[in-house]
């Protein structure tokens, strides 16, 4: 994570000095500041997860390719938050579904700690929307799936499980099924899930997307206290600027079909943040200026073209 | 309560049609059983355990039978319901297969098996094999992708996969082909049984016919339907009700 964004006080976004802060630190020239300094010269080996000219195209049922994804290259430090934002359509969960090994990219390769991937692994656990958890299993059951997977002893499986939905404050809910419990209190045991596997890098799809803004406040100081207890690297896929601008430590900005990378926002605000905070919003409303463009063009080519600007290979959301 | 009533009036009534028949002498006995006489035929064939034998035979074969049925019927229908080839193949041949009554195999099994229980269990898996699978292929593909996903992204694979993830998460679109399967399976081996000395509930039903004894039919008839509405009842009503607490899933019957 970039290095103590905690104790920096409170400009948006925080220059690294004076110097290059007059050489005109704004958002959309963002690359000038810390965090960004410190990103930039990130190579693909280098780096915790890194994305080299990944590109992902595949046949509509009318049989015409479609590039999804377009050369995109993006990296990603140890313990770095970074939220990847675009318009409906632009491949965004498709990138991550990628990154988990879920699918393959059509060329290009994704890489964790410099090496190639080439399939799911413990190492990245996925929080998916809705309906990603087992409602055959209780909520303990569900904690313990990874590490049964991984084969760790009984024992361990059960302490872990409890150490970690105490960390998402379901410590009471083990013995409970999954209808049981609200939408926010599933995402929490998803959470738990995905922590108690202990993987490296945590990949999020639009995981409060379907909440009420009050469970999503809560679950985004949740998410923010547990990044910061556990270290581990997130990236956090969402169409809400707003909640990346809250989140993250670098917001990446993906065009529409086909998604490139548009532009990154490092983003240096004091934690916690707050998601009405002034320069939260005001954060994000220089990316959604940005964003804007992105949606109308994804919006004309449903008008008009009659496409669905919705796809995702094989059942992704 | 209220359904206790209804069920109440509705048998109550069937009963009272069927000792007044029986009182009008309309047809004699062996035609026509008396209630009393049926009575009396289920007693001394418990009495002399003759029922409680081919309930038991009955019951081996059929568990046999359907646990075969439901293990290739399982192989069959993922492999159906995953390779297109196998779909557009054998998915059209199991579906016309299904208008076949199962018995029609009860000449190949006896040239194949002789005339021996396995032809018997030969019968009894081609009479539930097929809704098995066809059940399997379809809660295949009704399951939510994302549950295969998510067991993938956990770090199941192979066969953990199958039986971790695929298997718990299909289970509530397969129960009532199995149910289904069930019920063909006890058909098929009445079937069977009713055509070779078997000692199963069949042959106990067909010594009934042999002796001209209406009565004993009847009984053997009333056992057939008797278990079969037991097994559907504990069994696969008991599987339901598990699943749907589990789920949060209402009922669907």
């Amino acid at each position: 994570m970039s290095a103590n964004a905690h104790d920096v006080p409170s400009r948006f976004p925080i220059p690294v000095d004076s110097a290059l802060a007059k050489a005109g630190a704004s958002i959309r020239g963002g690359r000038r500041g810390r965090a960004s300094l410190e990103w930039r010269g990130v190579s693909p080996e280098a780096a915790k997860v890194g994305l080299a000219e990944i590109s992902l195209s595949y046949r509509t049922g009318a049989g015409e390719h479609l590039l999804a994804l377009d050369r995109i290259n993006l990296q990603v430090r140890t313990g770095e938050f970074v939220c990847i934002v675009g318009p409906s359509g632009c491949g965004k969960s498709t990138l991550l579904h990628l990154i988990a090994g879920l699918h393959q990219p059509s060329s290009g390769q994704v890489l964790l700690d410099g090496k190639p991937v080439d399939g799911p692994g413990p190492d990245r656990i996925m929080i998916f929307q809705e309906h990603g958890l087992f409602p055959w299993l209780t909520v303990g059951q569900n904690v313990e799936f990874g590490m049964k997977m991984q084969g760790v002893a009984k024992a361990e499986r059960e302490e872990r499980t409890r150490y970690y939905l105490r960390l998402v404050h379901l410590g009471k809910f083990e013995r409970s099924y999954i209808h049981q419990l609200s939408g926010g209190m599933r995402q929490r045991v998803a959470l738990a899930r995905a922590l108690a596997a202990e993987p490296d890098v945590l990949l999020m799809d639009e995981p409060f997307a379907a909440l009420d803004a009050q469970t999503r406040d809560l679950l985004h100081d949740e998410l923010e206290r547990i990044w910061n207890e556990t270290g581990r690297t997130i990236i956090f896929v969402t169409h809400n600027v707003r909640e990346a601008v809250r989140l993250g430590n670098r917001v990446v900005l993906l065009t529409f079909r086909p998604g490139r990378v548009k532009n990154e926002f490092p983003v240096d605000l004091p934690r916690p943040r707050r998601l009405e905070d002034p320069l939260v919003t005001r954060a994000a409303g220089e990316i959604l200026e940005e964003l804007r463009s992105e949606i109308n063009r994804s919006l004309e080519a449903e008008y008009a073209e009659g496409v669905k600007p919705h796809i995702e290979p094989r059942g992704g959301a | 309560m209220k359904r206790a009533i209804r069920y109440l009036i509705f048998y109550g009534g069937l009963f009272t049609v069927w000792v007044v028949l029986a009182q009008l002498k309309i047809w004699p006995p062996y035609l026509f059983p008396t209630p009393w006489g049926v009575a009396e035929a289920l007693y001394g064939g418990f009495a002399d355990h003759t029922y409680f034998i081919a309930i038991r035979v009955s019951m081996g074969r059929v568990l046999v039978g359907y646990g075969i049925s439901v293990l290739l019927g399982m192989v069959l229908g993922l492999g159906v319901a995953s390779n297109k080839f196998l779909e557009e193949t054998m998915g059209g041949l199991l579906v016309s297969l299904q208008s076949l009554p199962s018995i029609c195999w009860w000449p190949l099994a006896l040239l194949w098996f002789g005339l021996s229980q396995n032809a018997i269990l030969f019968v009894v898996v081609m009479g539930s094999l097929l809704s098995v699978t066809l059940a399997m292929e379809d809660g295949r593909k009704q399951m939510p992708k994302i549950f295969g996903m998510a067991g993938r992204n956990l770090g199941a694979r192979g066969f953990k996969l199958f039986w971790y993830v695929l298997l718990p998460a299909s289970l509530p679109f397969i129960v009532t082909g199995l149910k289904q399967g069930w019920a063909f399976a006890w058909r098929s081996l009445i079937s069977a049984e009713m055509l070779y000395l078997s000692l199963g509930l069949g042959q106990v039903l067909m010594i009934g016919r042999d002796l001209n004894d209406m009565s004993a039919v009847i009984a053997v008839m009333l056992l057939i339907i008797a278990i079969g509405y037991v097994v559907d009842g504990v069994v696969f009503r008991g599987m339901e009700r598990h699943l749907h607490n589990k789920w949060g899933l209402t009922p669907a019957s």
